[in-house]
């Protein structure tokens, strides 16, 4: 399971940032903006074993 | 020449009646007499003219229509909404034929992905939702309004034309029998979304649109389930949209479900496809091949749009009229309730000169205050019902996908239920010295709560139906002044007194004391429409003057005798 450290609140900005953000990157490059992304936020985490951790919870159910 | 529909509307579970069009006296010289007019029979403009008749205040009520809704449309009551009712003194036909629920459940791939539970506190009466079809919600305040002496339901006449001066309105009114002129000091627009006055009076409203369409079937079905809100995301039959599934009394269904982008609205409701899309449903709901019939269908799409100001000159907007909001959290007639029981007991107290025109004002920033509110939390329900942009459908589709076995995106699943506003920014709050010595309870501008202050006792239920000011008195040891009932009597404007203790209301176990953060001496100024306008941990006689001076708007002088209220 992955913890929940942010308030609705601001997981519901978030969600609406990163809409908006996605639509800015475009059709065309909105996966290469959710890479870097992805990228970011695993140097912010700064632990391997907790990116591996997203990483697995992210591929299911897809 | 107007000529409103005279067959009754189609349904398989209720009997429209036709009622009459009658000639309006004005038409023959008959001078008016109602100080107020209120455009439209909806289920606000009814509430408002009986919530009016409460202050007696008389009006007029004109409907373009021989009959009540065509569908059933606002199938959702809140405990508010129930609350309001109450007040007014309506509820029980709506207790005794409604729905309640107080809970939904979501599904995603065939598994239960959320579990709503609305809050139900053991102090209330009634659950949070209550389900009735707009047809009995209409057909009830129909029989009110025709049984009440100071309510003139004028079937089959429609608003053609306003114009106003500084002191009131003139209408221009069509009717079967041709045009007729009425005047009036107020008019009420409670017009609906399509609102014919807001167009006349070229008023804009705020806010966005939403793309994607929604079909709302309701069809007649034998399905045993309990009431609740079901939703199901992304079926297989319609990938990517979404179908929400409501009960309603007579053995009534409501589906209701998004429509494949680039689908034409009208080509969804062909018998054929349509036929087609509600079996796939009733396979969700596991009752495969079940015989059904439809009541009704019809599209609509999503706004989140209010006008800027609800108070224009003589005219005042409420309901649909004054702003149209998304279905979801059950939107629509529950925030116009909360609108016309906001504006009744200003306009009923402008119109009796208890107070200046001016406490209209505090209406219109208020409610569209609630309004922005209610834009801003609808709209992120919306965003994630409808998503408007690919990037918006990607976060939606990815908390879906995380919902299966993550709760951390599960809050996100929850759209907010329509609630009751809080009205901490109103000109109409005393914030009292003794304001920052309460720890909970009910602050200026919110609205209280009920209280069950024994198994069958509720603290509401000794409000009654009574129209004014509350003045709740948590009794002290030197019991209530002496002076507040000769201060009370000398007042002009309608104000109740209730005092809580061995002297009065019995709260043997302390409840209402609880809730609402009392001591013994405590004292809440209420509204006519139960908001709190100041409270004090001790009366005082001065200060209660104040405040209620500036709930009202006005100067209050002691007047030798208080005029009869009806
Ligand atoms: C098709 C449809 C489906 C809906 N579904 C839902 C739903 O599922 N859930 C939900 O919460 N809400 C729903 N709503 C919204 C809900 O019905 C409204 O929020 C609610 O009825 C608002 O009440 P009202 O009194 O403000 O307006 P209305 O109920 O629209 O009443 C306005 C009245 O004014 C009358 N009128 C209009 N113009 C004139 C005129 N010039 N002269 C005289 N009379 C006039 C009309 O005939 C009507 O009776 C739906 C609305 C529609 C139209």
């Amino acid at each position: 399971m992955i913890e929940k450290t942010v308030s609705t609140a601001d997981l519901e900005q978030i969600y609406d940032h990163l809409a908006e953000a996605i639509d800015r990157a475009g059709l065309d490059k909105d996966r290469l903006f959710l890479a870097k992304l992805s990228l970011a936020l695993s140097t912010m985490v700064a632990d391997p074993a907790r990116v591996a951790q997203a990483i697995e919870a992210s591929l299911r159910d897809l | 020449m107007h000529q409103p529909e005279t067959h009754p509307r189609d349904s398989l579970f209720y009997d429209y009646a036709i009622h009459p069009y009658r000639r309006p006296p004005e038409m023959d010289g008959a001078p008016p007499t109602a100080p107020v007019v209120i455009a439209g029979a909806g289920p606000i403009g009814m509430v408002c003219a009986l919530d009016l008749a409460r202050f007696g205040v008389p009006c007029v009520v004109l409907e373009q229509d021989l009959q009540v809704s065509h569908g059933s449309r606002a199938i959702v009551l809140t405990r508010r909404s129930m609350e309001i009712l109450r007040q007014i003194g309506l509820e029980r036909p709506f207790l005794d034929k409604g729905l309640q629920w107080s809970g939904g459940r979501s599904f995603f791939r065939g598994k239960e992905i959320y579990r709503m539970v609305m809050p139900h506190d053991p102090n209330d009466r009634v659950l949070p939702g209550l389900n009735l079809q707009q047809q009995y919600i209409e057909d009830y305040l129909v029989s009110f309004c025709e049984a009440h002496p100071l309510v003139d339901l004028r079937w089959g006449q429609k608003l053609e034309a306003v114009d106003q001066d500084g002191e009131g309105v003139t209408l221009t009114v069509d009717t079967p029998d041709g045009p007729y002129r009425l005047d009036a000091d107020w008019l009420v627009a409670a017009d609906g979304g399509r609102s014919p006055i807001r167009k006349m009076m070229d008023l804009r409203m705020e806010g966005r649109s939403y793309p994607g369409h929604f079909v709302i079937a309701d069809i007649k079905a034998e399905i045993d389930r309990p009431t609740e809100r079901l939703c199901f995301f992304d079926p297989e039959w319609n990938p990517g949209n979404n179908v929400l599934v409501h009960r309603q009394p007579d053995g009534i269904w409501r589906i209701d479900f998004r429509l494949p982008d680039g689908e034409n609205p009208e080509d969804a409701l062909d018998p054929k496809r349509l036929g087609d899309r509600i079996d796939r449903v009733l396979v969700m709901l596991g009752r495969e091949g079940l015989p059904w019939a439809l009541d009704w269908a019809t599209v609509y799409s999503a706004n989140t749009l209010t006008l800027p100001d609800y108070v224009h000159g003589r005219v005042l907007f409420t309901g649909d009229a004054a702003h149209l909001l998304p279905i979801f959290g059950v939107r629509g007639a529950n925030t116009g309730l909360q609108d016309c029981n906001n504006l009744a007991w200003k306009l009923a107290f402008t119109v009796r000169g208890w107070s200046p025109p001016a406490l209209l004002d505090s209406y219109s920033q208020e409610r569209v205050q609630a309004a922005r509110e209610i834009c801003e939390e609808a709209g992120k329900s919306t965003r994630f019902m409808t998503p408007p942009t690919p990037g918006s459908r990607m976060m939606r589709d990815a908390v879906l996908s995380f919902s299966l076995t993550e709760d951390f995106p599960k809050d996100l699943l929850h759209w907010r239920t329509s609630r009751p506003h809080d009205y901490h920014t109103s000109p109409l709050n005393t914030a009292t010295g003794d304001e920052k010595t309460f720890d909970g309870g009910f602050a200026p501008g919110e609205p209280v709560r009920d209280v069950r202050l024994e198994p069958d006792d509720h603290l509401f239920d000794h409000f009654g139906d009574r129209a004014g000011f509350h003045l709740l008195v948590f009794a002290g040891p030197e019991s209530v002044p002496p002076d507040l009932m000769a201060w009370v009597g000398a007042r002009p404007i309608p104000l109740f007194v209730h005092v809580l203790g061995p002297t009065g209301i019995a709260d043997p176990n302390g409840m209402a004391a609880a809730r609402y953060g009392a001591d013994p001496g405590s004292v809440y100024l209420l509204r006519p429409d139960m908001h709190v306008a100041a409270r004090w941990r001790t009366l005082d006689l001065n200060a209660l003057t104040e405040a209620l001076e500036r709930a009202t708007q006005t100067t209050l002088v002691a007047s030798p005798a208080k005029e009869p209220v009806q």
